[in-house]
């Protein structure tokens, strides 16, 4: 096995040194990647020893050849699906569509957005004067590629991705989507999303992040979203994860939250075989909060791991944290809550719940909430819980004559509910509530 | 409608009814009452099949057919109905989606048409008027947040929507302000005709002053001690239930 991960970071290597000799970037672009690169070479992937990797084992990802993306952005295939099934109507005209990681302004539709909202492919925004600045000063700066070996690789690929900078005082409305589509063909493509948000003071948008496969197939996703919110700023964020059953998912979510600024996230994962996702808000100004939700529905086959850390460093800051796992079949999730309370981060408010529902006997969750606080006037809380199907709550949907099987895709359906509820852009929603009624099959309307 | 003969049932082992002998006929209403820990409770959960108590011994015609043979759903969708002392909360799920799927469950087995969400909100509508519920009740998840008076009328609303012939209300009275005692009492008379029965639980002869029994039967220590008509409810209400101690071992009698 170690062979298998020596051979794969070789590669990555390789296409490395491809990527280099292209030489279009800035030099301080490619000076990132080449430390980042190093980086990698250091911690190549995580193994079981790992502390933050205990219960997720990657070894199955290093044992596929994956391709690395070309050099050169591919000429602008057609895709093999209709767009449509992954639009919202709420962004029709605002949509970034990203094909194996690269941004495709064919596909995409951005006549809607606001006319101050940037959302343009990294890469040139890095190249362009206007915004040079503000990629530089905020790419990379959040996201560890020093401790993260798969941030690490991920850096060292940054040729595309996303920039969306919302600038000061802006309220934007309607809600920008970026779908990212892999179209894996024949190979086993590895893509690297890469994904930069600045939210200058007092601004305010909200922002889809999602992933799909346009067919069921073997490739890797290895993403990183880095966030910066700035005095006031509020960003609503919904990140949805239908990779392909047979996909891997390993992303890492990193926020930044300014004075007074808030952040607002919901995760839901639904796809990959192998999913992992790493997600820090760090609150080191005043006034601060973040909502940071999630819901994980995996059923045989499929493990999903979750591990986020809320940092508080700063007094008055508040976070609010409900993650709902459904495992069914030969399922598992791991769910592992830090929130970290700093010395003098006095009268923060914390509260973290992780709840699963277990609907077969062979499903399995690790849950681990950790709280470590260093401040004494503090209001900080955590829960976990692992269950499943409360009878008298079975019983009671029974004595009106609703079927057994039926009964218990509704309470599953109900315990789902709480996290979907919370997400603010309704078709998007309604997606996600008919996703989990299809999952357990249920003949319902939402 | 219904026939008990004999019935004895446990749970975890200790036996609660000890011989329950009991005829119920359609068009009747029956007052089941008794002091705590008589077995008033365990008799409404074991008519509407709660898992965790077996029955021991005896049987249960309902309609002819063996009541303790069929599932909790199966009886539900023949028509007996149980309104709970204690209603359950069911989160994510709104009223109006739980209770249209019971109704069509029940339509279904009767072999009528499903209705539709919009066909269905109008007959909600109509019925929430019978216990005086908003309409923003029925957007809300079932039973949570709702108050304790809020969710015994969600019982009542769920019976008059789903028309049994056989409704059991289990102590639907205890935390019921006078106001809600009489919305709720209205709504369960508003429902009663000559084609149903009903089999009200109750501790007080309050709730009897407005849902007024043929029949009352007390329970203690698992058998049923006395019966007779409604004025044996007043007859309790005065001389309380401490005087039973002394008969409970004696065999029933019939008035």
């Amino acid at each position: 096995m170690v062979t298998q991960i020596a051979q794969q970071e070789n590669t990555y290597q390789a296409a490395f040194l491809a990527l280099r000799e292209e030489g279009s970037s800035r030099n301080w672009l490619h000076r990132l990647r080449e430390s980042a690169m190093e980086g990698f070479g250091e911690l190549g992937f995580p193994s079981v020893r790992d502390e933050e990797w205990k219960y997720t084992n990657v070894a199955p990802l290093t044992k596929v050849t994956f391709s690395p993306p070309p050099p050169s952005a591919v000429a602008e295939q057609p895709i093999p699906v209709d767009l449509d099934v992954y639009a919202y109507p709420e962004t029709a005209t605002s949509q970034l569509v990203f094909v194996n990681g690269i941004l495709r302004n064919d596909l995409s539709s951005v006549a809607g957005l606001h006319h101050q909202l940037t959302a343009i492919d990294l890469r040139e925004a890095s190249a362009n004067p206007l915004y040079e600045e503000t990629v530089r000063k905020h790419l990379a700066r959040s996201a560890d590629y020093v401790a993260n070996g798969f941030t690490a690789l991920n850096t060292a690929f940054i040729s595309g991705g996303a920039f969306i900078h919302i600038p000061k005082g802006v309220t934007v409305e309607k809600p920008l989507h970026l779908l990212f589509l892999t179209d894996a063909g024949q190979t086993s493509p590895v893509t690297f999303p890469r994904v930069l948000i600045v939210a200058e003071a007092n601004s305010s948008a909200t922002v889809i992040e999602s992933y799909a496969a346009v067919a069921e197939s073997r490739y890797f996703t290895n993403s990183v979203v880095e966030i910066a919110l700035h005095d006031g700023a509020r960003l609503v964020h919904h990140k949805l994860q239908r990779e392909s059953l047979r996909a891997f998912h390993v992303a890492n979510t990193v926020a930044d939250l300014g004075p007074n600024s808030s952040y607002d996230g919901t995760t839901i994962t639904f796809g990959a075989e192998l999913s992992r996702h790493d997600l820090r808000v760090t609150l080191d100004h005043e006034g601060a909060e973040c909502w940071v939700d999630g819901l994980y529905i995996v059923s045989s086959g499929q493990h999903a791991d979750t591990h986020s850390v809320i940092d508080h460093r700063r007094p008055h800051c508040t976070s609010h944290q409900l993650y709902k796992g459904i495992l069914d079949g030969k399922s598992r999730a791991v769910f592992n809550g830090k929130i970290f309370v700093r010395p003098g981060a006095q009268k923060t408010d914390a509260m973290q719940t992780n709840k699963n529902l277990l609907l077969s006997r062979e499903a399995h969750v690790d849950t681990k909430p950790q709280l470590e606080i260093f401040a004494d006037d503090v209001k900080c809380a955590h829960g976990a819980a692992v269950g499943q199907i409360d009878e008298e709550e079975m019983f009671y949907l029974e004595t009106r004559g609703i079927r057994p099987d039926l009964a218990r895709n509704l309470l599953t359906y109900g315990f789902a509910e709480e996290v979907i509820g919370k997400i603010k852009v309704d078709s998007l929603r309604q997606q996600i509530d008919k996703m989990v009624l299809n999952r357990l099959g249920a003949r319902l309307e939402a | 409608m219904l026939e008990i003969h004999n019935l004895y049932a446990a749970i975890e082992g200790n036996e609660i009814l000890k011989g329950i002998n009991l005829s119920v006929k359609k068009g009747e209403i029956h007052a089941i009452m008794g002091p705590n820990g008589s077995g008033k409770s365990t008799l409404a959960k074991v008519l509407a099949g709660h898992p965790a108590y077996q029955v021991t011994n005896g049987e249960v015609l309902y309609e002819g057919q063996n009541l303790l043979e069929m599932p909790p759903d199966q009886r539900a969708r023949e028509g007996l109905f149980m309104a709970f002392q204690y209603p359950i909360e069911v989160p994510g799920v709104s009223n109006a989606q739980f209770l249209r799927l019971a109704y069509n469950e029940r339509r279904k087995h009767l072999g009528e048409e499903e209705l539709d969400p919009l066909e269905f909100k109008d007959l909600l509508k109509e019925r929430a008027r019978i216990v005086e519920m908003d309409a923003s009740f029925m957007t809300r998840s079932v039973n949570e947040g709702f108050s304790g008076g809020e969710k015994k009328r969600n019982e009542i609303l769920q019976m008059a929507v789903l028309e049994p012939r056989l409704a059991i209300l289990d102590e639907t009275d205890s935390g019921l302000d006078i106001d809600a005692l009489r919305v709720v009492a209205n709504g369960v008379n508003q429902l009663h005709t000559a084609e149903n029965a009903i089999i009200v639980v109750t501790h007080y002869q309050r709730l009897l002053n407005y849902i007024v029994p043929d029949y009352v039967h007390v329970l203690a220590n698992g058998r049923i001690a006395k019966e007779g008509g409604k004025e044996l409810a007043v007859e309790l209400e005065q001389k309380g239930y401490d005087w039973l101690k002394t008969a409970e071992t004696a065999a029933p009698v019939r008035l």
